[in-house]
């Protein structure tokens, strides 16, 4: 690496440059002739290479369409968005893996949500020092931490605890897959909202302070209301999270495609759209009615995420204007 | 109430919080270091699994997914690192960069499952590379590009503007500020994000499903076009397809890839802090 010699403290130096302080740059060759050349070759490169992540967009739901749209002409639609989900006997009612996406996804942000944003508020506005400095490292390791190993500790530990403690026949249930999705979410959650609570600008806190409010009146009644669209923003991401998750749920929801319609549903076994397509691709014979279906419940999945993901991102892109210093 | 006596209920409410966040946390990798421990010996990590997975060890499985995090890391780099620059140092605010922008927000929001449905529709059937190594780095390349882009332009965009405009005023074209003051300044931000989107390959379960992964294959890959076991695949096959599989074979398996990825976390929070440390701007 010819930057070798450009350490740290060469390029602190520059800032005194500009002062003036050292005219020109020592001990460096000026650049060979020719260099223009291969200088035009790399930035194009590196403009194409930039525009290539649209490309892998596209290509992704080309190839989800190429091979699930054929399942819309295959099956009626009546069946298609039926309550049963029977393959081998041609129905191929997506709705109950649907809801039981939705279902166990809105249960997992109602744990998550308050716990994540009470934990970033924490983090934030109460938390010494080195409170901080343990629990983020600990919550990035949980962001870290492989699907299936958290399927496992839930098949094998929170399973089983649900089972005795809710005294139902099986541990395998919405809830328990609630309960992992939650903890997935949560790393997301926590971080969007730190990020939320820390753009609320310091005057907000001055002022409430100066009036006479408690550290906790400040905290509760000014700051989380002023970050509540960023927090929002935390919750659509959180959720994008949960619907995709596969393994995790697939070990621990018990798959069973029923509709999980009343509130009792919690603690039974449901089926997720995307346990369905990792469970049953593996033994499909291509281009069958079932392998379309399959790749439709894809594309179903991409748009979801992609809706959730668009709204959150024009939440974050909007530059926000807001008074006081920070 | 005394409005201090809920001050203080409100603070024990949000410590409670964050120790329900934590703890499990550490219940999770206590319990699973105490098992697996166990299990977990020379043998368990440098022989072939026989007598239907429940006896010798996990090599190949750790070798497969060595070969796809090394393969993932070969294919998703240079991309990753060119895009990045693209973005933080020449694309201009127009649309076609916010619409980069959001199709890096997409790509990182699509569910791994549907990577696995992509990766079997393009590269195992489309472009006939048959269930293999490369169909799958590939699928995991394109799901690692959007966190090794984001993390690395946030390192790209904390080197202060004047290492730029310095660079320019002695003479330096922009490619030779990029090259020569820009990439070393952020080098060990970007390293840190190219660690975290490699971590995630190679945990990750869904996107190998069906693009490479083995059931059962106790040798080693000849060529990109073999299959490879993967440490993520084998515990999800022997916790749940493989009846009667001792515990301590799970949990040893549990054991290694959870090592595996928190020693790649760790790596990339020491460099993150130790620069930081060390940076003087």
């Amino acid at each position: 690496m010819g930057a070798r010699h450009l350490s740290l403290n060469w390029a602190s130096s520059l800032s005194s440059k500009i002062a003036g302080l050292v005219p020109g740059r020592k001990g460096k060759p000026p650049p060979p002739a020719g260099r223009s050349y291969v200088e035009f070759l790399i930035e194009s490169s590196i403009r194409v290479l930039g525009f290539s992540t649209i490309g892998f967009v596209l290509l992704i739901f080309f190839f989800l369409l190429r091979e699930g749209l054929p399942i819309f002409r295959e099956v009626a639609p009546a069946n298609l968005f039926g309550t049963r989900w029977y393959p081998t006997f041609d129905l191929f009612g997506t709705l109950p893996l649907i809801i039981g996406s939705a279902y166990v996804t809105v249960a997992s942000i109602a744990i998550a949500l308050p716990l994540g944003v009470a934990t970033a508020v924490f983090i934030r506005e109460v938390a010494p020092h080195w409170t901080r400095e343990v629990l983020k490292p600990l919550i990035e390791v949980l962001a870290g931490i492989p699907s299936v190993v958290l399927g496992f500790f839930g098949m094998h530990v929170l399973a089983p605890l649900v089972r005795t403690t809710m005294d139902v026949p099986t541990g395998l249930t919405a809830f328990t897959g609630a309960v992992l999705l939650a903890y997935m979410a949560l790393p997301t959650i926590i971080s969007v909202a730190e990020d939320a609570i820390d753009t609320v600008p310091r005057s907000y806190r001055d002022a409430a302070l100066a009036m006479g409010a408690t550290h906790w009146q400040t905290i509760w009644r000014v700051v989380v209301p002023a970050a509540r669209s960023g927090i929002a923003t935390a919750v659509m991401l959180g959720m994008g999270r949960a619907i995709g998750e596969t393994m995790a749920v697939m070990m621990v929801t018990g798959n069973a495609a029923r509709m999980p319609i009343s509130l009792n549903s919690l603690f039974m076994p449901v089926r997720t759209m995307t346990a369905t397509v990792a469970a049953e691709m593996g033994e499909v014979a291509n281009g069958s009615v079932h392998y379309h279906s399959l790749f439709g419940i894809g594309i179903i999945l991409f748009i979801l995420t992609f809706l959730i993901n668009i709204v959150a991102a024009t939440a974050i892109f909007k530059k926000r204007h807001r008074g006081g210093l920070r | 109430m005394d409005r201090y006596v809920k001050q203080r209920m409100g603070f024990a409410f949000l410590t409670a919080c964050a120790i329900a966040v934590v703890a499990p946390i550490l219940v999770v990798i206590g319990l699973i270091f105490i098992e697996g421990a166990k299990a977990v010996s020379l043998e368990f990590i440098s022989a072939v699994p026989y007598g239907g997975m429940k006896e010798g060890g996990i090599f190949p499985a750790i070798v497969g997914t060595l070969i796809l995090t090394v393969g993932t890391a070969l294919a998703s780099i240079p991309v990753g690192v060119a895009g990045t620059i693209y973005l933080a140092e020449y694309a201009r605010d127009t649309w076609m960069t916010r619409a980069i922008r959001l199709a890096i927000v997409n790509l990182a929001g699509i569910p791994s499952i549907v990577y696995g449905l992509f990766g079997l529709g393009m590269f195992v059937l489309f472009l006939h590379m048959g269930t293999s190594i490369l169909a799958g780095v590939l699928t995991l390349a394109i799901m690692t590009l959007p966190v090794i882009i984001s993390t690395s332009e946030e390192a790209l965009r904390a080197v202060p503007m004047e290492f730029r405009t310095v660079s320019a005023s002695l003479g330096g074209t922009r490619w030779q500020g990029i090259r020569y003051i820009v990439l070393p300044q952020a080098m060990p931000g970007i390293i840190t994000g190219i660690i975290l989107g490699l971590l995630r390959a190679a945990g990750e379960t869904a996107p190998i499903l069906f693009t490479v992964a083995a059931f059962y294959l106790p040798q080693l890959p000849r060529s990109p076009f073999d299959q490879v076991m993967a440490l993520p695949y084998h515990l999800y096959v022997i916790s749940t397809q493989v009846p009667g599989m001792p515990m301590s074979v799970q949990y040893g398996t549990a054991l290694v890839l959870l090592i595996l990825v928190l020693s790649m976390n760790l790596i990339a929070t020491v460099i993150r802090s130790y620069f930081r440390r060390r940076r003087q701007w």
